[in-house]
C-alpha cells in the first residue's frame, strides 16, 4: 500500500545522562539498501535496537511496515532479521547446528529456506561440522548473516556487520548485500567506514546521536560546496601544519599517502598551493583535484556544527 | 637517514605451532627505532599470534627473536618493562578516573609519584584535558578514551608501542588527531607497531607488512608496495594479496 | 521449542565444567559426608558401666566389644562418673546395664538398657546408637528363638548435650537440597546469563519467541539433568551408606520436582537481574547457597539460632524442602503429614515462577 519500508519521525532516546539519538527522522523504501555511517557512539546501536522493537524510544514513532516498534512488537518480530554487533551465534555449537537452531525458532527448516542463504552459506557449508568459535571473523560473519536470513525476513536490520573484519571479507559482504538486495529484501546495515557508504543506495550521516545528512551517496558528494586538492611533496609531515597557512585555508588532512586540502575563497586557484610551498622550500610538489568522498563530507558536516562535534575535536 | 638507526625489534625464522595448525610460518623482519611499522594481515592471519610473542606473553616454537634487545624465550620480563601496549578491546579502567588510570599504569612500571604526577600532567595538557582529570573513564566519549589510552601506553617512554586497531570504530577527525599522536611519539624515537582494518591508516605507516595465511607475502614501503602490484591504494594491494590466498584455497 | 530444548542439552554435553558439576559434585559430596562419618565409628571408644554384673549382661558386652566398631575405654561403677567420663571428651557412647539384667530379663521377660551416646556431633551419635542398638537386638533375637515365655531388652537412648539429635541423618536430605539448588538455580541463571553477554539472547528477543517459551526451553533440560542427579544421590546414600528410605519413594520424588521447578524459577528470576555470567554466579552464591546451607537447618540446628534468624529461615525453601525429605526418608510419613510443608513450597514455586516470567522483559533494559 504504501513504498516504505521504515518510517523513523521525532525519534529520541537518552540513557541516564547521555542523548543517544536526538529527532530523527528517516524514510526508508522498500528494497533498499539502506547504511547508517558514523563512529561508535554516533547512536547507531540504540537505533538499531528501536527498530528491532529491543528498546522504546523516548519520543517519536518509528513503524516497520507500517506495524508500531511499540505497540506491534510481536508481529515485527517476525517479519525481521536482526544481526546484533557482535556475531551473536552460539560459540560451542557447530555451524550447521547454528543455522538449524535459527530456522527452529522461526518453525522453518535449513531446506525450506536453503535458496536464500546458499550464496552465502556455500562458503561455509564445508565447515558445518567446526564449531562456530572456531571459524575465522570473515565466516563468522557469513554464518550470522545466514542465520538471520533464515525465515526469510522482509526488513534485515545489520548492526556493523564488517566491524572488526579484514578488507577482503568487508568487500564479499557488501557484495553479498548487494546480491540480497536484488531479491526484494528491505536491507539497513551501520558501519563506522566511510568508505562503505558508496556501496549504500542511500545513506545517512550520523554522529552524536543526530544525523547529520541523508542522501545517495552521489548526491551528499555532489553537495560538497568547495573543491578538494591532493597534496603531495618531499615533506610530507611538514604539510599540514605548512599549508595552514595559506589565506582562507578551510581544512587540511592527512587523506591515505596524501593530505587534502581545502579553501573556501571562491575564485581559488591550486596554483597558490604549489608557489606557497615552493617558497617554503618543498619539493615534488604534486597538487591534483580530487573527487570528495564521504569522509570528506562527513568531517565537513562534523565542521559545521558544534552539536555533531564531540567536545575536544577543536579543529 | 633511516640507516642509522638501530634494530629495535629483530625477528628470524619465528615459527609458532599449535598442534599440527601453523599460525606463524617463518616471518623474518626488522624494524628500527622510531618506525612507524604497520603489521596488516586478514582475520586468522596469524598477526595476533605474532604480537603475543613479539609482547612476551607467549613463546614461539622457534625461531631467533629480539624485542628491544632482549631474547623472548627468556628475557620476557625486561621485554615488557621497555614496551607498551594497547589495543581497541582492553585499554583503561572504565570505572577509575583519568589521573587514576595515570597513576595505576604508571606505578605498574616503577615510575616515582613525582614522574607520574608530571607525565600526566603533560600529557593531559598535550590533550586539552587537563579538567577532565577527575572524570571516571565511563563518562569521557571514545575519541577521547582512545588518545588518553595511548597516551598511558607510551607513559613510562617505552621502547616500542604495540597498538593492536587502535582506532576502530573511532570518527574520522579523531582518528587522524590520534595518529598525529602516533607520529610525535615516533618523533621522540619511540618505536610505532600498529594494525589496523583501515587501509587508509596503512599508508601512514613507513613501512607495512602484509600476512596471508602465517607468511608475510610482502614488507616494504606503501609506496613501493603499490609500485610493484601496480595499485593505486594500499586497499587494492590489500585485497589482491589476500584474495589470491582464498583463491588458492 | 524441540529445537531449543536441543541446542541446551548440546551446549550442556560440550561444556567440560558444566558436566564435572552436574555429575560429578553429588557423588563426590555424598562420598565425602558419608564417609567422614563412617570412618568416625571405627574403634569408637565407649565406656560401660554394668551395674548387674551377670551372664546376660557380661554376653551382651563380649558381643559389643568383639564387633570391632567399638573399643573398651573404661570399666565405670556408678552412674555418677557417666558425665565426667564424657567430659573427659574421649569417649563417645557410655552403654549402662540396669541392676539385676538378666535376673529381670529371665523372671520379667523385660529388661533395661541405656545407651548414652555424645550428641553435639549428632551424625556420630545417632550411628553408633544404631550399631550398639542393632548387636543387642541381635543377641536378644538369639535368645527369643530358644526361650518360650516372650523376652524383651528395651533400649533407652539418651543422648547428652543434644538430647533431640537435630541433624542426625541430615546429609542426605541436606545435600540433596544443595545439589538440587546449585545445579537448578546456578546453572539456569549462569546459561541465560551467558546468552546476554554473548549477544544472542538480543536474536532470540528480536524472534517470535514468546518470553514463555524461552523459559520453558532454557529451563527443561535442567529439570531432567536435576532429577537424574537427585535420583544418583538417593541410590548412592541407599546402596552406599544404608540410608532407609522409609516412605514412598514416589511421594520423595513428586517432592524433588516440585523443588527443582522452584529453584529455576529463582535461578531465572537471578538471570534477569545479572548481566554477565559472573554476576549470576555471585548472585546465586550468595542469595541462594550460603543462606541455603547456613539457614536451612542443614549444618546449624535451627532451633539452636537467635530468634531472628529462626523467622528468617521460614523464607528459605530449602528449609521446608529437608522437613518434608526427612519425614519421608527417616520418618516414613506420608503425604498427611507434610502436606502444610508441601503448600509452603507450592506457594513459593508459583511466587517465584509468577516473577520470573513477568521479570523476564520482552525487551532490553
Amino acid at each position: 500500500m504504501n513504498h516504505s519500508a521504515v518510517i523513523l519521525q521525532n525519534l529520541s532516546k537518552s540513557y541516564k545522562t547521555v542523548k543517544a539519538l536526538t529527532e530523527i527522522n528517516v524514510t526508508i523504501n522498500k528494497g533498499e539498501l539502506f547504511g547508517f555511517i558514523g563512529p561508535d557512539g554516533a547512536g547507531k546501536t540504540t537505533l538499531f535496537r528501536i527498530l528491532t522493537t529491543l528498546l522504546n524510544p523516548d519520543t517519536g514513532t518509528a513503524t516497520i511496515e507500517g506495524l508500531n516498534t511499540v505497540k506491534d512488537y510481536k508481529s515485527i518480530r517476525n517479519i525481521v532479521g536482526y544481526m546484533p554487533g557482535r556475531f551473536s551465534l552460539y560459540q560451542d555449537l557447530t555451524v550447521e547446528e547454528n543455522l538449524k537452531f535459527f530456522a527452529s525458532i522461526y518453525k522453518t527448516t535449513i531446506e525450506e529456506n536453503y535458496h536464500l542463504i546458499s550464496d552465502i552459506y556455500k562458503h561455509i557449508e564445508p565447515f558445518k561440522h567446526r564449531k562456530a568459535g572456531k571459524l575465522s571473523g570473515g565466516m563468522k560473519q557469513k554464518l550470522a548473516l545466514s542465520c538471520a536470513l533464515i525465515h526469510k525476513p522482509e526488513v534485515l536490520f545489520l548492526d556493523e556487520p564488517t566491524t572488526g573484519v579484514d578488507a577482503v571479507s568487508r568487500m564479499e559482504f557488501w557484495e553479498m548485500l548487494k546480491k540480497l538486495r536484488s531479491q526484494g529484501i528491505t536491507i539497513l546495515v551501520s558501519t563506522p567506514y566511510m568508505d562503505e557508504a558508496a556501496l549504500c543506495d542511500r545513506v545517512a550521516l550520523m554522529q552524536n546521536g543526530h544525523i547529520m545528512t541523508i542522501d545517495t551517496p552521489d548526491a551528499i558528494i555532489g553537495a560538497f560546496p568547495v573543491k578538494i586538492y591532493t597534496v603531495r611533496s618531499n615533506r610530507m609531515y611538514h604539510l599540514l601544519n605548512e599549508l595552514q597557512t595559506i589565506p582562507e585555508t578551510e581544512a587540511v588532512y592527512r587523506f591515505g599517502d596524501v593530505v587534502h586540502y581545502l579553501n573556501h575563497s571562491e575564485t581559488f586557484d591550486p596554483m597558490i598551493i604549489t608557489r606557497h610551498l615552493d617558497a617554503i622550500g618543498h619539493t615534488e610538489i604534486v597538487v591534483k583535484q580530487a573527487v570528495p568522498t564521504i569522509e570528506d563530507s562527513f568531517m565537513l558536516y562534523m565542521r559545521k556544527s558544534d552539536k555533531f562535534n564531540i567536545p575536544g575535536n577543536d579543529n | 637517514m633511516t640507516t642509522e638507526r638501530p634494530n629495535v625489534i629483530e625477528v628470524k625464522n619465528l615459527v609458532k605451532k599449535f598442534g599440527n595448525f601453523v599460525a606463524n610460518d617463518h616471518l623474518t623482519f626488522e624494524v628500527k627505532q622510531g618506525e612507524i611499522f604497520g603489521f596488516l594481515g586478514a582475520n586468522g592471519a596469524g598477526k595476533t599470534t605474532a604480537i603475543k610473542i613479539l609482547c612476551g606473553l607467549q613463546s614461539p616454537t622457534s625461531g631467533e627473536i629480539k624485542v628491544a634487545g632482549y631474547d623472548v624465550y627468556h628475557q620476557t620480563n625486561l621485554i615488557k618493562r621497555n614496551i607498551g601496549y594497547m589495543s581497541q578491546k582492553f585499554s583503561l579502567y572504565e570505572d577509575l578516573t583519568v589521573s587514576q588510570n595515570f597513576e595505576f599504569y604508571g606505578g605498574i612500571y616503577g615510575l616515582s609519584r613525582k614522574q607520574i604526577k608530571e607525565r600526566t600532567k603533560y600529557f593531559l595538557e598535550k590533550l586539552e584535558l587537563t579538567g577532565a582529570a577527575n572524570k571516571i573513564l565511563k563518562e569521557i566519549p571514545l575519541g577521547w578514551k582512545q588518545k588518553l589510552a595511548f597516551s598511558v601506553a607510551i607513559l613510562h617512554h617505552p621502547k616500542i608501542v604495540f597498538l593492536d586497531e587502535p582506532t576502530g570504530g573511532v570518527d574520522p577527525v579523531t582518528r587522524r588527531q590520534f595518529w598525529e599522536m602516533i607520529y610525535e611519539a615516533a618523533n621522540e624515537g619511540i618505536t610505532v607497531f600498529v594494525t589496523t582494518h583501515y587501509m587508509d591508516e596503512a599508508e601512514y605507516c613507513e613501512r607495512v607488512s602484509i600476512m596471508v595465511d602465517g607468511r608475510i607475502e610482502a614488507l616494504d614501503t606503501p609506496a613501493m608496495l603499490k609500485q610493484k602490484y601496480g595499485a593505486n591504494s594500499m586497499n587494492e594491494v590489500f585485497i589482491r594479496l589476500a584474495r589470491a590466498q582464498s583463491a588458492e584455497q | 521449542m524441540k529445537g531449543f530444548i536441543i541446542k541446551e542439552f548440546l551446549h550442556i554435553f560440550r561444556d567440560l565444567r558444566t558436566m564435572l558439576i552436574l555429575f560429578g559434585m553429588p557423588v563426590v559430596q555424598v562420598l565425602l559426608f558419608g564417609f567422614a562419618i563412617t570412618n568416625e565409628i571405627n574403634h569408637a571408644s565407649i565406656a560401660i558401666l554394668d551395674q548387674a554384673k551377670d551372664e546376660t549382661s557380661m554376653k551382651i558386652t563380649d558381643k559389643i566389644l568383639s564387633s570391632g566398631y567399638f573399643d573398651l575405654n573404661a570399666v565405670l561403677t556408678h552412674p555418677d562418673q557417666i558425665e565426667a567420663a564424657f567430659g573427659k571428651g574421649e569417649i563417645k557412647e557410655v552403654i549402662v546395664f540396669e541392676p539385676g539384667f538378666g535376673r529381670k530379663l529371665e523372671k520379667e521377660g523385660k529388661a533395661n538398657l541405656q545407651i548414652i551416646t555424645d550428641a553435639s556431633d549428632p551424625n556420630t551419635a545417632n550411628l553408633l546408637f544404631n550399631y550398639t542398638a542393632g548387636i543387642v537386638r541381635d543377641y536378644s533375637r538369639e535368645m527369643m528363638e530358644n526361650k518360650k515365655p516372650p523376652m524383651q531388652i528395651s533400649i533407652e537412648s539418651t543422648m547428652m548435650y543434644n538430647p533431640e539429635l537435630k541433624g542426625v541423618f541430615m546429609f542426605v536430605p541436606g545435600t540433596i537440597t544443595i545439589l538440587l539448588m546449585l545445579v537448578s538455580a546456578m546453572m539456569t541463571s549462569i546459561s541465560i546469563a551467558r546468552e546476554k553477554e554473548l549477544g544472542t539472547m538480543e536474536v532470540l528477543l528480536v524472534s517470535p519467541l514468546k518470553p514463555f517459551q524461552i523459559i520453558v526451553g532454557k529451563v527443561l533440560p535442567y529439570i531432567l539433568l536435576s532429577f537424574t542427579n537427585a535420583v544418583v544421590i538417593l541410590v548412592l546414600a541407599f546402596t552406599v551408606f544404608g540410608m532407609p528410605i522409609n516412605g514412598s519413594l514416589i511421594l520423595l520424588l513428586l517432592q524433588s520436582i516440585l523443588f527443582i521447578v522452584m529453584a529455576l524459577s529463582m535461578g531465572i528470576f537471578i538471570s534477569t537481574v545479572s548481566q554477565t555470567q559472573q554476576q549470576a554466579m555471585l548472585l546465586s552464591m550468595f542469595v541462594l547457597m550460603l543462606p541455603t546451607i547456613l539457614l536451612s537447618g542443614f549444618i546449624f540446628p535451627i532451633e539452636n539460632m537467635p530468634l531472628p534468624l529462626q523467622i528468617l529461615s521460614n523464607i528459605m525453601p530449602s528449609k521446608w524442602f529437608i522437613i518434608i525429605v526427612k519425614s519421608i526418608m527417616i520418618k516414613g510419613l506420608g503425604i498427611g503429614y507434610v502436606w502444610k510443608e508441601t503448600l509452603i513450597l507450592v506457594g513459593m514455586t508459583l511466587f517465584f515462577v509468577g516473577l520470573s516470567v513477568k521479570k523476564f522483559n520482552i525487551r532490553l533494559g
